[in-house]
């Protein structure tokens, strides 16, 4: 296994340089206190899954920040590209009856 | 500022794509690493970026240097935790420089082998356990100046690690104020150490916002991509309004002394700093350049086999999993 590009999941190809021998990027997904799913807060290299949830602890809950730690190598990520913003996003701009706010309830129903 | 005299790149690119662009930025939306951008945009952001994420990084130096030798333990814990935020300062930075299509080796190397700057301020020496108050105190402080709006900069991935890294910066600069008011109320030997530490870094604070800019053609471009938010007279100037009546409750007095108010500008008048030592320092004659660099490839040359070495298990224990499968 040589080690792969650190190009993040959002790198445009064009800018992708030829592979060099560095560790992996990693990205980095934490849950905070309160129950929350996990979040994105940013990445870190790492040799391998082990370290980079070492170091995500080390770089990203200095500060109580979370009570979980995920990480996934950068290259598993599969990504939408801005290309499609159009086919991926539009159709549902239309669909205003999809908000509960479309529809007038008269207030003596009271609270829906 | 941490990126000090950033050359903008020109752009020469279909001019409806550099409209569609201009107007996006124009409408305050965040441009992301997918995105199309100008060729000059790219370039300059990792320039800017990488050096901010330099700076971070060589700027640990100074900071170290009174790690072993804090006064205390609770001092010696708070500074600690502060050279730590350091590096994940310069992470935060480096990860936003690579969704731009550079790697962090490479940018690594560029500072080692001098191709990449980092700000002029981390070629100054610390002297006294005072300076950790004024690196603290001032250093910060004119960096705060310049990230605070730089939270909101086109690039999403530049304008989020700003966010996280202005939550983090306020807890530097008050813990190096709270090491200048110990020092300003001690012993007369002690107010005179911090007062000799204001001294020396005075201006070289105001140097880290750069030389004028105001008719610069670099400087506009960057504005106009909101790479760059304000010119540097006008964080400079804020910077002064907001610390000189910090001193004055120190009991400190700031070395300047055509430094007084204005009562028509509502602001300070204050004298330059030699900006002919600027550009010299720049040049690697400051009194540290050397020191810092060799600092910094000496770290990176004696972790090499522990670099390798972490790559060369993780590729053992993967080439081992894939066997089992």
């Amino acid at each position: 296994m040589s080690s792969p590009n650190s190009a993040y999941p959002d790198t445009p190809e064009q800018a992708m340089k030829p592979k060099r021998h560095e560790w992996p990027l990693w990205e980095v997904f934490i849950r905070g206190q309160h129950g929350m799913s996990h979040r994105h807060v940013g990445s870190l290299h790492a040799p391998d899954a082990d370290m980079a949830v070492k170091n995500a602890r080390d770089v990203y809950t200095r500060r109580n920040e979370g009570v979980s730690i995920w990480v996934v190598e950068a290259r598993h990520i599969a990504a939408s590209s801005p290309s499609e913003k159009g086919p991926l996003y539009e159709p549902s701009e239309s669909k205003v009856y999809r908000h509960p706010t479309f529809f007038d309830i008269p207030e003596e129903v009271g609270a829906m | 500022m941490y990126a000090q005299m950033i050359k903008s790149e020109a752009t020469q690119e279909d001019p409806e794509k550099l409209a569609a662009f201009q107007a996006r930025i124009d409408a305050g939306e965040k441009i992301e690493p997918k995105d199309w951008m100008p060729q000059g945009y790219r370039k300059t952001l990792i320039r800017q970026i990488g050096q901010h994420a330099h700076s971070e990084i060589v700027g640990q130096l100074p900071e170290g240097n009174w790690i072993t030798r804090a006064p205390t333990l609770e001092r010696k814990a708070i500074l600690l935790a502060k050279v730590q935020d350091e590096a994940g300062h310069g992470l935060y930075l480096y990860c936003a420089a690579e969704t731009l299509g550079v790697t962090r080796d490479e940018l690594t190397e560029m500072l080692l082998d001098g191709r990449m700057k980092y700000s002029s301020i981390f070629n100054y020496p610390t002297l006294t356990w005072a300076d950790m108050g004024a690196v603290g105190w001032l250093v910060d402080g004119a960096a705060i100046m310049n990230q605070v709006p730089l939270q909101r900069t086109s690039f999403g991935p530049y304008s989020r690690a700003m966010i996280r890294i202005c939550k983090e910066e306020s807890f530097h600069q008050r813990q190096g104020y709270d090491i200048m008011m110990k020092m300003a109320n001690g012993t007369p030997a002690q107010k005179k150490m911090a007062q000799d530490a204001l001294n020396r870094f005075w201006y070289p604070s105001l140097m880290m916002f750069g030389p004028s800019d105001k008719e610069s053609v670099h400087s506009e471009q960057s504005m106009a991509w909101k790479i760059k938010m304000n010119t540097n007279d006008e964080l400079r100037q804020k910077f002064v309004d907001q610390t000189v009546p910090q001193a004055e409750y120190l009991g400190l007095t700031v070395p300047d002394e055509n430094l007084k108010w204005n009562e028509e500008t509502g602001h300070y008048d204050f004298s330059q700093p030699d900006w002919s030592e600027f550009f010299d320092v720049l040049k690697g004659n400051g009194p540290c350049n050397r020191e810092r660099l060799a600092a910094r490839n000496k770290a990176w040359d004696d972790g090499k086999w522990v670099r390798d070495g972490l790559l060369a298990h993780a590729e053992k224990k993967a080439a081992r999993r894939v066997a089992a499968e």
